[in-house]
């Protein structure tokens, strides 16, 4: 499976080797990475690729994440378009790094292949490596398939590079359930790519010849400005976000949007889901409305900057929204997603009661029956109360 | 949409036989996923691969626990893994073994529909070594025509190259070879 796609059509492969094809038709000229599964696959590719000579780009092997995300960091600096890929302990190892990346405005790509994080050691996917990193200042999205990864990264690249954005982009992608899977998806054209995604143009970069200053420490007096322009920035991406997206659907059909509604027309209920949940979430909603029950899905696509007027708007009419989440935050209230969906809705006058369940940690299976059993529960839950901070659907003992 | 579980070990090519059977389905214009038990791989131990084919986009991302085909690469899993004890009651068991129907009925229980070969004879004669995940394909396809013979061939010439012809002839040769009987109640 390996050379240059030539021209838009449908193609099947794994995932993995997807991603990797976006990277190449994006035409990224540096990368650095250290291989760790559920990424190994996207990264390995790239490697061939590179050392194949079918993409013109620096491949710099590393010793660790903390390395891969720093070398990034120096070829983003040189003017580079720059990608990396992790999961679970590498997103943990390059945390320091994550946070120097986005407050130096480096528009760097990286794929995460959501895993959980150890202990106990699981290679399988969950969401608590990237919740474990919610406060990094990146652009954050979340796809549901494998289609939806390869579109995804190519526009990660023209978001991240706008210069009224620069910020660095995570794509996240549920390992192993979406990462290792062979489907089909329709590619670009390289011609095409290459019009929608235009050659990176840093306004600065490091050049011997014309010398400035990156990372320099700040004051007391200049802290808390820079970060009010980051939050700013991150803040105002949210519409380039919104124009990529439906750029994006002008040239392939595929319309995104920050949060996305299924069958939710006179909905009393919901669900709200995240990535690869999303897709077994329609399947079980379809058959619960089948049944009569007036039941819709939301699912969170944009995690950073969180699309409060869109979640605001998006559960009008409701009276439960039931928030499945695939981390927890121990001790704390539940799933982090519940926790902002619930600061989202707290000032609204009329909004749906909101209940937490966490789902699918460390790979456990979640087929669509589920949802039915969740959906069961928390009617009871509505009616009697409920009766925690959340509830771990299937836990044992 | 049919949905098919490989049952073999670790080594053994079932989730490179998923990997085909499903680009074989995609270039039919079909849709297809095909995915391993993920886990640790390890040589010799039982691993479980997953292949859903259908007309329409795949939205189910779990594992298949009630598959319409097992396909098991080595009979020794059956008393381990019990494959078609959650097998649809239409469903069909793909077997490589050297016995007859009445045999295996007899040995394992099975009342499902059965698809019988003996691939290990199959791959040595052709193959030269007794790896049988792409003759065991032949035996699928005469089992259920999920695909066409032919569509096999691009995915096997894009994955062993100069060697595709040789497993894609022994492929042909189960496909020929595969004894099939219908449900016992």
């Amino acid at each position: 499976m390996s050379g240059q796609p030539a021209s838009a059509r449908r193609v099947g492969m794994e995932v993995s080797i997807a991603v990797s094809y976006a990277v190449q038709m994006a035409r990224a000229e540096a990368i650095a990475a250290y291989p760790i599964t559920p990424q190994t696959h996207i990264v390995e590719h790239l490697s061939s690729l590179v050392a194949n000579g079918e993409l013109e780009a620096e491949f710099i092997n590393v010793e660790s994440e903390h390395s891969a995300l720093s070398a990034c960091i120096g070829m983003s600096a040189a003017g580079a378009r720059t990608y990396t890929a992790t999961s679970a302990q590498g997103l943990a190892l390059m945390h320091e790094i994550l946070f120097i990346t986005s407050g130096m405005r480096f528009p760097i790509v990286m794929t995460v292949a959501n895993r959980a994080l150890s202990a106990p050691l699981s290679i399988w996917n969950d969401h608590s490596d990237i919740m474990a990193a919610r406060d990094i200042g990146w652009i954050q999205v979340f796809v549901k398939n494998g289609q939806e990864a390869y579109d995804h990264t190519l526009m990660a690249f023209k978001i991240a590079e706008h210069p009224e954005v620069l910020l660095p982009t995570i794509v996240n992608l549920d390992g192993f359930i979406l990462s290792h899977v062979v489907e089909a998806l329709e590619f670009l054209s390289q011609e095409d790519v290459d019009a929608f995604l235009p050659p990176y143009q840093p306004k600065y970069r490091l050049d011997p010849k014309k010398p400035v200053t990156m990372g320099a420490f700040a004051m007391p007096e200049i802290y808390t400005e820079v970060k009010y322009a980051h939050q700013v920035a991150l803040s105002n991406s949210y519409g380039h976000i919104l124009r990529v997206w439906d750029e994006w659907a002008g040239l392939t059909g595929r319309h995104y949007r920050p949060v996305e509604s299924y069958l939710t027309e006179d909905a009393r209920i919901l669900f709200l889901t995240m990535g690869s949940l999303t897709e077994v979430a329609e399947v079980a909603v379809e058959e619960m409305r089948a049944q009569g029950l007036p039941v819709g899905l939301l699912s969170l696509r944009l995690w950073r900057p969180f699309p409060f007027d869109a979640l605001r708007e998006a559960v009008k009419g409701a009276e439960l929204l039931i928030v499945c989440d695939r981390a927890l935050s121990a001790g704390g209230p539940g799933g982090p997603v519940h926790s902002e969906v619930r600061n989202c809705l707290y000032p609204l006058e009329t909004k749906p009661a909101t209940v937490n369940y966490i789902i699918g940690l460390g790979g456990r299976d979640v087929p669509p029956k589920a949802f039915h059993d969740i959906l069961a529960r928390a009617r009871q839950e509505a009616e009697s109360g409920p009766t925690g901070e959340f509830f771990l659907y299937g836990v044992r003992g | 949409m049919l949905e098919i579980r490989f049952h073999g070990r670790g080594g053994q090519g079932a989730v490179t036989s998923v990997e085909l059977l499903a680009l074989a389905a995609i270039h039919e214009g079909k849709y297809a996923q095909g995915f391993p038990s993920f886990g640790p791989e390890r040589r010799g131990a039982p691993v479980l691969a997953f292949l859903r084919i259908n007309d329409r986009p795949i939205r189910l991302r779990c594992k298949i626990a009630h598959p319409d085909v097992v396909l098991i690469l080595d009979p020794s899993l059956i008393r381990i893994q019990k494959p078609a004890a959650d097998l649809k009651p239409q469903g069909i068991v793909v077997l490589n073994s050297p016995k007859s129907p009445s045999e295996i009925r007899r040995e394992f229980g099975f009342t499902h529909k059965l698809a019988l070969v003996d691939a290990n004879t199959i791959a040595r004669e052709v193959l030269g070594v007794p790896i049988t995940n792409t003759t065991m394909l032949g035996a699928l396809l005469k089992a259920t025509g999920v695909v066409r013979l032919e569509s096999l061939e691009e995915p096997l010439k894009e994955r062993f190259g100069p060697l595709a012809v040789k497993n894609f002839n022994a492929l042909k040769t189960a496909y020929e070879r595969t004894v099939v009987e219908e449900a016992r109640s």
